[in-house]
């Protein structure tokens, strides 16, 4: 499978600290990475210097071709989707109106109306909720329109940050059942931050552990799961 | 009983550039959270702009638009040129940049145009057969044009996409970026719009207090206290707050304090707000659960 996207030496900086010390990795098209490690290993931080939202040097090719968008609004409009961290939900207007804003650079408005439907079928939760403040949802129900704002964009490569993060075990195995549907039926490639290693790799096909802005293991995600060392020592399960 | 209806009535027509000042300032406020003291020089400027054209002979309704395009470039020139260099800088110091800005586009006026105070006509003709004694046809006009900018601003938000995205950069900058929303521009065009809607508070303001570089520092006052007084995080409760001190300020104006001290009472709602509700009447509660 050809790669997606590619980081080769990777580093990315918040002001004058150094956060990541040459990451090198790839998100096969059509394919779900899962970037695992501790608190404040690096892995958020990956994902914003993607979007220029930190500072980073090293190469990112996109479909083969450099990937340097000047700011953070530039990535969308190269087809790369960011659910950031805290889901980043527009808190005071309603859920119909965050899902418009997902598809703010498209042009299209007969598909833009047909994939509104398509985020409600994956989510019903947000039909019922559509016309309500997106302030007043669960948590659970933010990621879901989190994920589905992003998906309006009709993304080739959709940044997840911790999907997982403050919900209920119940409502992650729901949201991670629609995420492997949406990677299988849409083919939209995922790079995806996750502290759930089991979640993850069970999802992923490819995984790299990061540590301290470090990449310690990269490799098939089924290998990583196999290797019971790497698991007791590094995933905690 | 006929000179209360006429005091309510001549408040609403004051009012409504109240009203328009206090969303000028409003919109600002929400994308920024900042309030703009220039806010109210733009507007004097914006009119003498309007009193060249017009001078020059351009019909009024012809001057009345050319000045607010012009208002609105002016409005996104000040953001691209001036206000964006201080991104990040500490409150004060934009609020010494809005100080600054206030004392030179007052002083450019005045070297302009001079200090002198001019007459600025009203569109709205001299008399009119119907509300005689209650309202003159400029209040009047004053006022529907106000409710029409209203409208305009309110079906701009609502409806276009664009203001769509103007919302959503003031909600959330980081996410509007995210979806691709060029969250710069869309503050270049909220000042421009800001800009644009003083104007109109100018052109309306200037046939009842006069053209000078000054006409427009009570009115400012005015208009923050409407902004307070409706909620300065809710554009129509702003604009709500313009029609309500209007009103109360010349019903105090004529039966409590009289003329020489009706500017205290801006002062006084401004205080009595933030004493008893500093949300404001109308402030919409955002509702988080988390």
């Amino acid at each position: 499978m050809a790669a997606l996207l590619e980081t080769r030496g990777l580093k990315a900086f918040y002001g004058s600290t150094q956060v990541l010390y040459g990451v090198d990795l790839a998100v096969a098209e059509g394919g779900v990475t899962a970037l695992l490690g501790a608190n404040g290993a690096g892995k958020t931080t990956l994902l914003r210097a993607l979007c220029a939202m930190a500072r980073r040097e090293g190469t990112v090719l996109l479909d083969g071709k450099p990937f340097n968008p000047r700011q953070a609004e530039d990535a969308a409009r190269c087809g790369v989707a960011h659910v950031p961290d805290g889901r980043g939900t527009f808190l005071g207007l309603t859920v119909e109106q965050n899902l418009r804003l997902g598809a703010y650079l498209r042009k299209d408005r007969d598909g833009v109306a047909k994939d509104l439907d398509r985020a409600f079928s994956y989510f019903p939760r947000l039909e019922e909720r559509r016309q309500q403040q997106a302030g007043t949802l669960s948590g659970g129900e933010q990621q879901m329109l989190a994920i589905s704002r992003a998906l309006m964009l009709r993304p080739r490569l959709l940044l997840l940050d911790e999907p997982s993060f403050g919900l209920a075990p119940l409502v992650v195995k729901g949201i991670f059942d629609i995420l492997r549907a949406i990677n299988r039926d849409e083919g939209v490639s995922m790079l995806m931050v996750e502290q759930n290693a089991s979640l993850a790799l069970a999802l992923a096909d490819h995984a790299y552990l990061i540590e301290t802005g470090r990449v310690v293991i990269g490799g098939a995600a089924a290998a990583l799961r196999a290797d019971e060392s790497i698991r007791r020592v590094y995933l905690g399960y | 009983m006929a000179a209360l209806i006429h005091q309510i009535l001549s408040g609403l027509a004051m009012g409504s550039i109240y009203a328009c000042v206090a969303l000028a300032v409003v919109m600002i406020y929400q994308a920024t959270h900042l309030v703009n003291f220039a806010q109210g020089e733009m507007a004097m400027f914006s009119t003498y702009i309007a009193w060249a054209l017009i001078n020059a002979g351009v019909p009024y309704w012809g001057a009345f638009f050319l000045t607010i395009i012009f208002s609105f470039v002016l409005g996104m020139a000040i953001e691209r040129l001036i206000i964006r260099q201080f991104d990040g800088a500490p409150v004060l110091t934009v609020v010494i940049v809005f100080i600054g800005l206030l004392v030179i586009i007052n002083s450019l006026a005045g070297f302009l145009f001079s200090y002198t105070i001019k007459s600025f006509d009203s569109p709205f003709p001299e008399t009119m057969s119907f509300g005689r004694g209650y309202i003159s046809p400029h209040e009047l006009g004053s006022i529907g044009v106000v409710l029409v900018v209203l409208a305009l601003v309110y079906a701009f938000f609502r409806f276009t996409p664009l203001g769509l995205a103007m919302r959503a950069a003031a909600q959330n900058p980081v996410s509007a970026r995210l979806v691709g929303i060029r969250v710069h521009r869309m503050l270049a065009i909220g000042w421009g719009l800001a800009a644009a809607i003083g104007a109109v508070a100018g052109m309306m303001a200037a046939p009842i207090v006069y053209l000078d570089p000054n006409m427009m520092l009570g009115i400012l006052l005015y208009g923050f206290a409407a902004a307070l007084l409706g909620g300065i995080d809710n554009p129509w409760g702003a604009a709500l707050g313009g029609f309500i001190v209007g009103v109360l300020e010349n019903v105090a104006g004529a039966y409590l304090v009289g003329e020489e001290i009706k500017l205290t009472v801006a002062l006084a709602i401004i205080i009595g707000v933030l004493v008893a509700k500093p949300s404001g009447l109308f402030s919409r509660a955002i509702v988080t659960r988390v």
